[in-house]
């Protein structure tokens, strides 16, 4: 079975820096693959040129058998690739629901083709909302909201754009134990709908219960690929987090 | 063909001194803009405020004016302070920067070049020393002290700039605010501080690069507004934040600039700057030394 | 048609005829002035307000309207010096040509040289747009200075016939098709805010690099940004020339234009079609006002404090006040 997304030898430096390293990873298509890794180890980075928000120097990224290299960032979203930002990058002066419509008019509408009708888009803004647990915020503004409320939009907005893969990159940061177990069921319930999803994450609870695959990032090198209680024994692994 | 090669000459040297006056004009900007990414468009508006101050006092006092203008480089400095912080608490802090902070900057422009048209009006001015007149000679080199002055005046404070960010503590925390913000609150150091001490720096120059413009050329009112594109064409080609970048691209636009007006007539020179920001700007924004 | 376009033409045919009533001349000139300024405003709006790009250059893309009527004009009377003899009876078939002609090739002018410096400059940040479209304003001035076809620094005049037939003074005319100007710039405004292009718009200003991760294609709707904006600010320029009578490229360029096309919409506020026009009445009105009263300088100093006063303290513009005084109201 061919991978629904194929990176090799990505390399990205800033200036003298080398923000990541000949990157190689695979993913299947329905896969549940976790990203782990030492703040500053290049995960964002790594998304960031996946997702054409950054161009990489070196390598190559290919997404459903088609090679994305060059292609702007609201192309591949247009492809079915989609992502949250670690740091909520919600639009201020629109509402809740308008935050999720943007996706919805500009990458759903753009694939079918025609125009979605305005009742269809209200409610599924409304239903992703629910889905999230911001149900009766919709009209509300971004600087309403708590930082872990904002996470959620920024999920709720990657959902919007009904992606093929989907990557969350921590948003569960500072969600109650109860939230964290809602958002896991969420992305469970997604996978199961057929979405890929890449789940970049701390808490280490989340990540083994919910992947199949775990990878990890240590100083822009992939240093671990594997099933995720054999990569957690990695005493290379196990160094990176604990030290020497 | 002898003419021609004498009058290129000229025009190359000539060029050369006007780069170097430029490379002081821009220096205030290759900081606010380059290193603190605040577009402070209205930094020639403070140039013409400097040559304005330059002429009063020399015109009154018949002190010269490069004395006036260090003279005021506290105030220039102080002022600079004030108008960093409105700017960070109306618009940086609120992440307004980029419509409003810019609209912000626009309206200072333009407020002090009509407050100057009322006070001055649109004559120009020009201020007296002893050597504006005089040139030096060498073979078919003519070095009129007038741009000859400046250039190394320029040159003097460009160095002077240099050395600090390079060497003294507060300028190299300039630089890493410039690259890192998050890194130097680390090393417990308010960058807000940081910031506003470098505006403040930025604006000083422009005292200095006040007085050396109206040595150079009378001044009125609007001529603020063709250095807009001169210094925001000197900036960009010689890399956002490198110093020695902006004298290169500084001296590289003054010969250009000298040679069009020489063997084409000195009013397309405006155009020449700006049209070398937009070309600059459409194929290597980057800059000529950039990061 | 629209319900709030007719109610918008309405507004316009109405205004027409109150100004028309006491039969002052002056007001006519005046009235020009304000509602040309309602044009340029809105058409800055949409790129600065809507789509967060400010753009310096107003004057410009106003300039560049108003020489291409001036270019077409100087042509239509020297067809015969210009055009080989067998082709000149068609160019004197089709020249002079009308205003709205003319509006509409100021418009496709300007629309083009819009698309032209987007294509150039909005790949890189905003702050490099905004002093780009700087940068153009004064290229295009030197360009034109040195074309003696339209007459270089020295200026041109354009001959402003005396009588419109059925309207009464020619003034009357040049007012009318004003109004109609700000009539369709108010209602493409309107239009593109309540479509799908207005949501781009707004995600691009709010967080480009969030609107393209979801889907918008940034850069295309940029250019349509500038292009909507310039054209409808050449269209403003067109009839200019004929309004002046002598066209010099300092007026034509004049820097009241590109601080009022900045300040009235940000004084008014820059969220929608409204504060433009808010921004534009008010301030267009105390500039008449002020031109007469105190000094032309004075005026424009004005305006540039009050730039600077609401910039800081206003960022939403009268409009945004009057909200936030309507929703605190509500709150309680």
């Amino acid at each position: 079975m061919s991978a629904i997304l194929h990176v090799q030898g990505l390399s990205k430096r800033f200036g003298g820096f080398v923000a990541l390293d000949g990157i190689d990873l695979e993913v299947q298509p329905g896969e549940r693959l976790g990203l782990i890794g030492p703040n500053g180890s290049g995960k964002s980075t790594l998304v960031n040129c996946i997702c054409g928000t950054l161009q990489n120097e070196t390598g190559s990224v290919a997404f459903d058998g088609n090679v994305v290299d060059g292609l702007a960032a609201h192309e591949r979203t247009h492809r079915g690739l989609a992502r949250s930002f670690q740091l909520p990058r919600p639009f201020p002066s629109l509402t809740l629901a308008d935050n999720l419509r943007i996706p919805m008019l500009y990458t759903v509408h753009k694939r079918a083709g025609t125009p979605l009708h305005a009742e269809n888009v209200e409610a599924r803004c409304a239903e992703l909302l629910q889905m999230v647990g911001l149900a009766n915020k919709g009209n509300h503004r971004p600087r309403d909201l708590t930082q872990v409320e904002m996470r959620k939009l920024e999920l709720a907005r990657a959902m919007a754009a009904e992606p093929k893969l989907l990557i969350a990159d921590e948003s569960m940061a500072g969600l109650s134990h109860s939230e964290i177990e809602d958002i896991l069921a969420l992305l469970v319930k997604l996978n199961e709908s057929g979405i890929t999803i890449i789940l970049i994450e701390h808490i280490m609870t989340a990540v083994m219960s919910f992947s199949q695959r775990l990878a990890v990032l240590v100083s822009g090198k992939k240093i671990a690929d594997g099933k995720p209680q054999d990569v957690v024994r990695d005493p290379e692994v196990v160094r990176a987090y604990l030290g020497e | 063909m002898d003419v021609s090669l004498d009058l290129l000459i000229g025009a190359i040297v000539a060029g050369l001194l006007l780069g170097g006056f430029y490379a002081a004009v821009t220096a205030g900007i290759s900081i606010s803009f380059g290193m603190l990414d605040i577009v402070n468009i209205a930094h020639p508006g403070f140039i013409i405020l400097g040559s304005y101050i330059a002429y009063i006092i020399n015109i009154q006092f018949g002190v010269d004016p490069m004395i006036v203008s260090v003279v005021m480089l506290p105030v220039f400095y102080l002022l600079g302070t004030v108008i960093y912080q409105v700017y960070y608490l109306s618009f940086e802090k609120r992440g307004q920067e980029s419509l409003r902070g810019l609209a912000f900057f626009f309206g200072v422009l333009f407020v002090t070049e009509v407050v100057l048209l009322l006070a001055f009006g649109v004559d120009y001015r020009y201020v007296e020393a002893p050597y504006i007149g005089p040139s030096l000679h060498f073979g078919p080199i003519d070095l009129p002290l007038r741009m000859l002055v400046p250039c190394l005046a320029a040159l003097t404070m460009f160095t002077a700039l240099q050395i600090f960010i390079s060497r003294t503590f507060t300028g190299r925390a300039v630089l890493a605010v410039s690259q890192d913000q998050f890194a130097l609150q680390l090393m417990a150091v308010d960058p807000v501080r940081i910031k506003r001490i470098a505006f403040g720096i930025s604006i000083a120059t422009a005292s200095i690069a006040g007085a050396l413009l109206v040595i150079i050329q009378p001044v009125e009112p609007s001529v603020g507004r063709e250095y807009i594109g001169r210094v925001f064409a000197i900036c960009v080609l010689g890399g956002l934040g490198s110093l020695p970048g902006t004298l290169i691209a500084a001296m590289l636009l003054g010969v250009v600039e000298s040679i069009t007006a020489t063997f084409y007539g000195p009013s397309w020179a405006p155009a020449i700057a700006f049209g070398f920001l937009l070309l600059t700007l459409a194929f290597r924004p980057s800059g000529l030394l950039g990061r | 048609m629209a319900p709030f376009t007719l109610i918008a033409i309405a507004v316009a045919t109405a205004v027409f005829l109150v100004i028309r009533e006491p039969n002052i001349e002056y007001l006519f000139v005046a009235g020009y002035t304000i509602v040309q300024y309602i044009v340029l405003a809105t058409a800055w709006n949409i790129l600065g307000g809507y789509t967060g790009y400010v753009n310096f250059g107003s004057a410009a893309f106003f300039a560049m309207g108003a020489y291409s009527t001036v270019a077409l004009v100087t042509f239509g009377n020297e067809i015969d010096e210009l055009v080989p003899e067998s082709l000149a009876p068609i160019f004197h078939l089709i020249f002079p040509l009308s205003i709205p002609t003319l509006i509409v090739i100021g418009g496709v002018v300007s629309g083009i040289v819009g698309f032209g410096m987007g294509y150039l400059t909005l790949r890189l940040r905003g702050a490099f747009f905004a002093i780009a479209t700087l940068a153009m304003a004064v290229v295009l001035q030197t360009l034109v200075v040195n074309w003696e076809f339209v007459g270089g620094s020295g200026g041109a005049y354009i001959v402003r016939p005396g009588e419109f037939p059925g309207l009464g003074s020619y003034m009357q005319y040049l007012f009318a098709l004003m109004l109609a100007l700000a009539v369709l710039a108010i209602v493409t405004a309107r239009a593109i805010e309540r479509s799908r292009l207005g949501y781009g718009f707004a995600a691009i200003r709010d967080d480009e690099l969030a609107a393209e991760a979801s889907g918008v294609p940034t850069l295309r709707l940029k250019l349509v940004a500038t292009t909507i904006s310039g054209a409808l600010m050449g269209m403003a320029g067109a009839p200019f020339p004929y309004y002046i009578g002598y066209l010099q490229p300092q007026s034509a360029f004049g820097l009241e234009y590109a601080v009022n096309s900045i300040a009235m919409p940000m004084i008014g506020g820059t969220m929608s079609w409204v504060g433009p026009l808010v921004g534009t009445l008010l301030l267009g009105t105390l500039q008449q006002v002020a031109n007469v009263t105190i000094s032309s300088a004075v005026n424009l100093l004005l305006v540039g404090l009050l730039l600077i006063g609401f910039v800081i303290v206003a960022p939403n513009g009268i409009v945004g006040l009057v909200q936030d005084r309507l929703r605190a109201r509500r709150a309680k």
